[in-house]
């Protein structure tokens, strides 16, 4: 007896999209028996087998291809992949909205979808009675939402405005509400779609929070979105669709860093870029973890930046650094060769070069970080330039995406260690200690 | 919580969907609460509403047929005659009305929650029947200020208000799938509407139809409810007899039973093409 609680094979998903080409009409006859054909077509249309396929003016398109795979039980998936790469579809599919034009797929459990928030709302009814609606909608029973209601208002936060009409409200609040009720939804498996990305930051904080919790109760979660951060922390294994089919799957992080690798040449660890400046040539610029080059970072391990290049010309006090900022534009740090003033980099002549530096763990934020490259002298010129040359995603599998280690201020999130000491003597003389600071401070204060 | 395998395959009908009908019986009750509460909320009108569009009609057709046209009412006063007849016409147009968008106004739910999509359809339908109890009470009213006392035939008017919904149910499941696929069906429907109006005996008496007509009449399946809403109330002035009934079942059973399968058969495409 598996535990696996869904079993898809060979699914296979077409839509037929249809095109407007313009008839012309050589002769009245032709016209007439064009009208005719149609309308024979049309009455056999409504009840007869659908001939659509055989209509030239429309087309096939294979929204997935043949994708098999396989999830256990409390297993969380993420699925990622461009737009129009058929995750939606898929999950359409797990969530019976839509039939699979072949093969199948077994599901042990009670299936929920989260596809959007907020299905089934009526704008003209109260908060109180859009719960009841929208849980009723996303498959809850009437008891089942009494017995959560109090919850659900508590995480939405709209407990003033229950018994206004939902018009009334702001779309945050509405999000909210809609968020509030989905959260709260505890089937077998649930399938979610890129809903997270609403609200503002400290409700989407709380969401994926939230959801955390449902896939830790044993729940087999899958999850759509386009937030690496958060699918390389929540899930722990990862299917990357292109075109309908499955390009890869296996652990999270892998397949986030194949993505974002192939994504368009946006995240690369390996930039071949072949700049001549005349005096300074890079050839390549690579970024390496465990001495594999990946575009995906995790900041518990240190990681390497390599960068291969040339020197044409002798440029005399010339010194290389990379300077990195984050999603914001902020400038998170910078690194330079000249910083150790080792004797290979004071003194650089002609020649190809490959220069590594280590950047220590525990110490950046997640989030997307982008690296310039650049040769120049210091208050002189710059050689070379090249403006978000290396573009990382980094992460941390060991917390939530928006745990409270990355939500703090600053650029950096190091993780330092503490020392905690206990200081000995009698409860008076400790006593007498202190006030004798704080004594001696306060009189400072006054002079 | 139930866990048993749930296998979706292509081209597989779906032998669970009357359990999950049953299942989702909460959502159903809740669609038609929320279209029944909406239509409250949204105007002082909405609860009036109710009773003044059987109330009005049943005044111009008075007026028209009874008194101008002078149409012979056969022993019952021409208001009651065609009060009557209105309880289960507005019934099935009320179902056919609202039902026939059911599904393309809730496009957002069809598009992105499972629920076994005949529910949308019946609910409209639930929402027409909580309309046909309002005017059952209108037609209480009125018969005590006429002074009409039923007989003991009263007892079969649930026979033939269960004719009545399933009859809007067949018409309603036809068009609302209908709708999705060519939405010009929805102009169709006030036609048919009119054009039912006078092809049913609403607005008088079946007994004014020649003889000859009768019995193509008589296939219309509406007559046969509305003749026996009248026997069944009223007492005299009905136009009715086995045959007539029987078309009626008949009439009725067909066009539930097709209107269902169509609706199923077309049901797997609705979220790809609404």
């Amino acid at each position: 007896m598996s535990d696996y609680v869904i079993q898809a094979e060979g699914l296979s998903k077409k839509y037929m999209i249809g095109h407007q080409i313009g008839m012309r009409y050589g002769t009245l006859r032709d016209a007439i028996v064009e009208s005719l054909r149609r309308v024979g077509q049309g009455a056999l249309r409504v009840v007869g087998p659908s001939t659509a396929s055989l209509d030239p003016r429309r087309e096939e398109v294979w929204a997935l291809k043949d994708v098999s795979f396989e999830v256990k039980q409390g297993e969380r998936l993420g699925v990622i992949g461009r737009n129009g790469a058929g995750k939606s579809t898929l999950l359409k599919i797990l969530s019976r909205i839509t039939d699979p034009t072949r093969g199948r797929v077994a599901l042990r459990g009670r299936v929920a979808s989260l596809l959007e928030v907020g299905t089934g709302f009526h704008p003209e009814l109260t908060g109180r009675e859009n719960i009841f609606l929208n849980g009723a909608v996303l498959g809850m029973s009437k008891a089942e939402i009494k017995r959560k209601f109090d919850e659900i208002v508590a995480f939405s936060e709209v407990e003033r405005f229950l018994d206004t009409p939902l018009k009334r409200y702001s779309s945050g609040m509405q999000v909210r509400l809609a968020f509030a009720v989905a959260a709260h939804l505890e089937p077998e498996i649930l399938v979610v779609d890129e809903v997270l990305a609403v609200g503002d930051y400290a409700f989407q904080k709380k969401s994926l929070g939230k959801m955390r919790e449902v896939a830790q109760g044993g729940r087999t979660v899958i999850f759509v979105s386009h937030d690496m951060g958060a699918i390389n922390t929540f899930c722990e294994k990862g299917m990357l669709l292109h075109n309908g089919s499955i390009v890869t799957a296996g652990n999270a992080s892998e397949v986030v860093a194949r993505y974002l690798e192939g994504a368009d040449r946006l995240y690369t660890p390996i930039r071949s870029v072949f700049r001549d400046y005349g005096e300074f040539r890079l050839i390549a610029a690579t970024v390496l973890q465990n001495e594999v080059p990946t575009a995906a970072v995790n900041s518990r391990l240190p990681f390497t930046i390599e960068i291969q290049y040339e020197i044409v010309k002798v440029v005399p006090d010339a010194r290389l650094s990379v300077f990195f900022r984050n999603q914001k534009g902020e400038a998170v740090f910078s690194t330079c060769d000249f910083d150790d003033a080792t004797e290979e980099a004071l003194n650089r002549q002609t020649g190809r070069f490959i220069s590594r530096v280590t950047v220590p763990p525990k110490f950046l934020k997640t989030g997307a970080i982008f690296g310039t490259v650049v040769f120049d002298v210091r208050f002189t010129r710059v050689v070379f330039a090249e403006p978000d040359l290396l573009r990382l995603e980094v992460f941390d599998p060991e917390c939530p995406p928006y745990s409270e280690t990355h939500d703090r201020p600053g650029i950096v999130a190091p993780i330092l260690s503490w020392e905690i000491t206990r200081v000995e003597g009698s409860r008076d003389e400790r006593e007498a200690g202190w006030e004798g600071r704080l004594t001696h401070s306060m009189q400072r204060v006054q002079e | 919580m139930n866990s048993n395998t749930l296998v979706i395959e292509a081209g597989r009908t779906d032998r669970e969907y009357w359990k999950d009908l049953w299942r989702y019986r909460e959502l159903f009750y809740f669609l038609a609460w929320r279209d029944v509460l909406v239509r409250y909320k949204q105007a002082v009108l909405g609860v009036a509403w109710s009773v003044i569009r059987p109330l009005l009609t049943m005044l111009v057709f008075t007026v028209i047929f009874g008194r101008w046209a002078k149409l012979p009412s056969y022993g019952v006063p021409y208001p009651l005659l065609v009060l009557a007849a209105m309880l289960p016409w507005q019934l099935f147009i009320n179902a056919i009305q609202e039902g026939s968008n059911s599904l393309v106004n809730n496009t957002s739910m069809i598009t992105k929650v499972y629920f076994p999509r005949l529910i949308a359809p019946a609910s409209s339908v639930a929402v027409a029947v909580v309309d046909f109890l309002i005017s059952v009470v209108l037609m209480v009213f009125f018969m005590a200020w006429y002074r009409v006392v039923p007989g003991v035939r009263l007892l079969t008017i649930p026979f033939f208000a269960v004719l009545a919904v399933m009859a809007s149910l067949g018409a309603t499941s036809w068009l609302s799938a209908l709708t999705v696929k060519y939405r010009d069906v929805r102009f169709v429907v006030p036609f048919m509407v009119q054009f039912g109006m006078y092809a049913s005996p609403v607005a008088f008496s079946s007994r004014i139809v020649p003889e000859r007509w009768r019995l193509l009449y008589s296939f219309n399946p509406m007559v046969g409810i509305i003749e026996g809403f009248r026997w069944a109330i009223l007492g005299q002035g009905a136009v009715i007899n086995g045959t007539i009934i029987l078309f009626s079942i008949g009439g009725v059973t067909a066009l539930l039973a097709s209107g269902i399968w169509y609706f199923r058969r077309t049901e797997r495409t609705f979220a790809d093409i609404i």
